[in-house]
């Protein structure tokens, strides 16, 4: 599903000053600007084929394909929250403790007070929001640095957590439950050798994804604007197909498509599209990129930062509930690092530091780089913590060559 | 008097499409206070950004001597070391370290890194008894009131053992009684032997302090004169200051002036830190449609601080004042209410308050007006890059395709993205806050057009620039401020340049005087 998605600047309307532009040339162009997320893509792709020979091909595996998915979902679902709070400009330290206090919570109204798990998980992603917008409110209407006000919601969610389950685990929870983490899709119709749901699914995604591209290139001709070359065009479905009909091939040779990765998949197209469609998601840009001039154009930046930092709770709240679903127990210690895990993804995929740079897709990819890196070294048997050496190279090295680019292009 | 302690030869500097300096003289004799005037921009600023080598040896052309030495100064360490101080009218003080802190900033009374205070502190005490400031140097730089830090800004040039003091608008944040004190303190340091520059648009306070002014105008020295015991009068500086030739060209156009559009009564902000001062006061003015009318003023007349104050309160704190459109009282509380009751503000910061930079034109374009290009929330990428095609071409502006990113643009192009921002946005009041600062010839020319077919179109226009010919070449009728007041309100017939610059220098006390 995640492949389906396209990120703003390879849409089909990329540009052309001159006729006939030769096709190196469009590509360039079309890539310009989003070196760095493409940049990822390809690193991504390079560490899957590396990992998948050094595991002998584990790494591929359609069992290990779901474990990786479902062992990152909650981290991706953070990363998307993560990237949108960074393009505004600021930082969430407190996504983990938030994660825990939230799990915590859900733990105790469904094994204490015998919630039904759904009431439960209504509640708790209200929690998450309205921890987001206790947050939100320091920073955006009081004018507190984020840092400073998650840092101390960093402190204040894990004393919560530690209240809330007076220090001990609380377990078991229901199946229904269980499953948001764990689950698959259900199976139907006649027995073969692939799950016929999952395969259903891949088609009519496939399907959409290139009625959406057709459409897309039709609109840029009727508005008189030049589209992208037909040989590339075709390419790129070509691309498209091969990536989805591979992954649901994968998906639907073991369980079918987790819970998560539906879950992911609605996220990924809800908030790709708000952030590049939408009028708030512009200001999210317009305030990160420049704050001062997007007040001076209306924009109504305190409100924006404010909702970005209570979309982020309820980001968190759902990965707590993620989390806590995958473990099957509400502890005192989940949530350890999840922040430094997702703010590192939204990096090594394509934010900027000062703010107003990035995209949804560019905090999957990066969530992904990571995750796949942690999985392959499990699987060759790199201890953890030469695991923890490699991923803070890795930050390193792909915010340095961005910074690096930048400057070579003399901006 | 001695021979010339500084002598700068045939001074040239060039920014990328601007010529900010050309073959400028200008000869300081020791001992003596010399007063550089100029209108804004007029290259003065740059002028002292050599002398002090923030503009490094090599960057411009043209020879500094100084004592009688060439010089070639690689940074202002270097200048300072041979005592050349530069004190900028934004002072650069840490606020939150000690006056004798700050007086030895990177200067520090020290053996092997380790700082003496011993030393640091009797030094520092003796430095304040020579600028006659009564504070103890363990005073924070906060706590003090503006005029004390100028002084102590002085006390760290003479740590820094000055020679040749050079103050960028000394007085232009100060009060009058401050003013005054500063002033004899200049006097005073003259007579132990320093020679001073200093930058003024306050021509009474030249005239009282200088022994000789250097009138700059465009980047050029125009002349040196040496003021007697007899003194000098303001009307000889303007006369120097103002006489440009009007070489641009202005659209021709007949107005159409209509009703009365947009009126400001007895507007008054107060600064955003110091209250006590009032940076805009009293400030009435009205625009008709079809009009063009020019604000001029020099620089801290608080003409951009009234524009951003009305401009949904974006500058200091709101003391008093109504605005009216066609007659009705209006709300401008914040930005958004401004723009949604069709006023637009097009800053005369573009980098910093204009453009997002690192995005592209197309999204420039839209963002003050979003709603245009989208229905239910969605924004139509589509209909968004076809306008901002249709400004691209209108506009002229010069880029390959609207995704291009804005910061990759020259200044006028800059300039044009930024106007057709809030020409999309569809407003009836336009304020153009110095619309053509710092751009080329050419693209001057074509902003000149697009602010009359604005006019010719209904629209009321406000026009804030400091170049006068500017004004006199595009406005229908043009009000002075100087130190946040309106001090004159002129028709386009009558107005001079001398006429408007004695208005544009007119300060309170000598607007007392008259009275």
């Amino acid at each position: 599903m995640a492949q389906t998605e396209t990120t703003p600047d390879s849409s089909p309307m990329a540009p052309q000053a001159d006729p006939g532009p030769s096709l190196g040339g469009v590509l360039a162009r079309a890539l310009r600007g989003n070196v760095r997320q493409y940049g990822m893509l390809v690193a991504l792709a390079l560490i899957v084929v590396l990992f998948q020979i050094w595991t002998d091909g584990i790494l591929l595996q359609p069992l290990n394909i779901t474990n990786l998915i479902q062992q990152n979902g909650y981290i991706l679902i953070l990363a998307i929250g993560m990237m949108i709070v960074i393009i505004a400009g600021h930082i969430d330290l407190s996504v983990g403790s938030l994660a825990a206090f939230v799990g915590a919570a859900a733990a105790v109204m469904m094994v204490k007070q015998h919630l039904p798990w759904p009431v439960a998980m209504v509640i708790a992603l209200v929690i998450g929001a309205l921890a987001g917008a206790w947050q939100g409110f320091w920073i955006a209407y009081l004018g507190i640095p984020s840092f400073i006000v998650t840092l101390a919601g960093m402190l204040l969610f894990r004393g919560g957590t530690q209240i809330l389950l007076q220090g001990q685990s609380v377990a078991p929870f229901p199946k229904g439950f269980q499953s948001i983490s764990s689950g698959f899709l259900p199976e139907v119709g006649p027995r073969t050798n692939y799950h016929n749901l999952t395969l259903l699914l891949g088609l009519a995604v496939l399907a959409v994804a290139i009625l959406q591209e057709v459409r897309g290139r039709r609109q840029t001709v009727s508005y008189g604007l030049e589209p992208l070359p037909i040989a590339l065009f075709l390419t790129k479905l070509a691309v498209i197909t091969t990536a989805v009909v591979a992954f649901t091939m994968l998906l639907a040779s073991y369980h079918g498509v987790p819970i998560v990765l539906l879950i992911l998949g609605a996220l990924l197209v809800g908030f790709g599209y708000l952030m590049r469609n939408s009028i708030i998601g512009r200001h999210t840009y317009a305030i990160g990129g420049n704050e001062p001039a997007a007040k001076l154009s209306g924009v109504k930046s305190k409100r924006v930062v404010f909702l970005a930092f209570v979309n982020m709770g309820v980001l968190a709240a759902l990965a707590g509930l993620v989390f806590a679903a995958r473990l099957n127990a509400g502890t005192p210690q989940a949530g350890i690092n999840f922040e430094l895990e997702a703010i590192a993804a939204a990096f090594i995929g394509g934010a900027s530091a000062s703010g107003g740079v990035g995209t949804v897709m560019g905090a999957i990819i990066g969530g992904l780089v990571l995750g796949v890196l942690n999985n392959g070294m499990s699987l060759v048997g790199v201890g953890t913590d030469y695991q923890q050496v490699i991923k803070g190279l890795v930050l390193l090295a792909a915010v340095g060559f961005d910074v690096y680019n930048k400057r070579r292009a003399g901006s | 008097m001695a021979g010339p302690v500084l002598e700068m030869r045939s001074i040239s500097k060039s920014f990328p499409g601007v010529k900010a300096l050309s073959e400028v003289n200008l000869t300081v004799a020791a001992g003596e206070v010399h007063a550089i005037c100029g209108e804004n921009g007029a290259g003065k600023s740059t002028l002292m950004k050599v002398l002090s080598g923030v503009y490094p040896h090599g960057s411009y052309e043209g020879e500094i001597l100084f004592e009688g030495e060439p010089c070639q100064f690689k940074d202002i360490r270097a200048s300072e070391q041979r005592g050349i101080v530069i004190i900028h009218q934004e002072l650069a003080l840490v606020p939150y370290l000690s006056i004798a802190e700050n007086v030895f900033l990177g200067n520090e009374h020290a053996s092997r890194g380790i700082i003496s205070w011993h030393r640091t502190l009797t030094h520092a005490a003796e430095l304040l008894r020579q600028v006659g400031l009564d504070e103890s140097p363990h005073t924070r730089i906060a706590d003090l009131g503006v005029g004390k830090q100028q002084l102590v800004e002085i006390a760290k040039a003479l740590a820094k053992k000055v020679k040749l003091l050079i103050l960028d608008e000394p007085t232009a944040a100060l009060n009058d009684e401050d003013s005054r004190k500063l002033l004899d303190l200049i006097l005073e340091l003259k007579a132990q032997g320093i020679s001073c520059i200093i930058i003024s648009h306050k021509l009474n306070e030249i005239a009282r302090v200088a022994d000789s002014v250097t009138i700059l105008r465009d980047g050029q020295t125009i002349e040196t004169i040496a003021i007697g015991p007899e003194g000098i009068s303001e009307d000889r500086i303007i006369r120097g200051m103002v006489g440009r030739d009007l070489e641009h060209r202005y659209p021709e156009r007949t107005p159409e002036i209509g009703e009365l559009a947009f009126e400001v009564e007895d507007w008054s902000v107060r600064h955003p830190i110091d209250q006590q001062r009032m940076v805009v006061d009293g400030a009435s003015l009205n625009v008709r449609s079809g009009e063009i009318v020019g604000i001029a003023g020099l620089m801290g007349a608080g003409r951009t601080e009234l524009a951003m104050s009305v401009f949904g309160r974006s500058y200091g704190r709101w003391a008093s004042g109504t605005v009216r459109l066609h007659g009705r009282e209006i709300r401008t509380r914040t930005v958004p209410e401004a723009i949604g009751h069709g006023i637009a503000y097009v800053t005369e910061d573009r980098k910093q308050l204009g453009l997002n930079l690192i995005d592209d034109i197309s999204r420039n374009i839209s963002l003050s007006a979003l709603g245009k290009v989208a229905r239910f929330g969605r924004v139509n990428r589509h209909e968004e890059t076809k306008v901002a095609e249709s400004f691209r071409r209108t506009m002229n502006i010069k880029a390959p395709t609207v995704f291009t990113r804005t910061g990759t643009l020259s200044g006028g192009n800059q300039q044009k993205v930024v106007l057709s921002k809030w020409i999309f946005a569809g407003p009836e009041v336009l304020i153009l806050d110095e619309p053509t600062r710092g751009i080329d010839i050419g693209a001057k020319a074509e902003i000149y057009t697009v602010i009359a077919d604005l006019a010719a179109q209904g629209k009321a226009v406000l026009v804030i620039s400091s170049e006068l010919p500017e004004l006199l070449g595009l406005c229908d009728r043009i009000y002075t401020m100087a130190e946040g007041r309106i001090t004159g309100e002129v028709a386009r017939a009558d107005a001079t340049q001398e006429s408007l610059m004695r208005l544009m220098t007119m300060s309170a006390a000598s607007s007392n005087e008259q009275v």
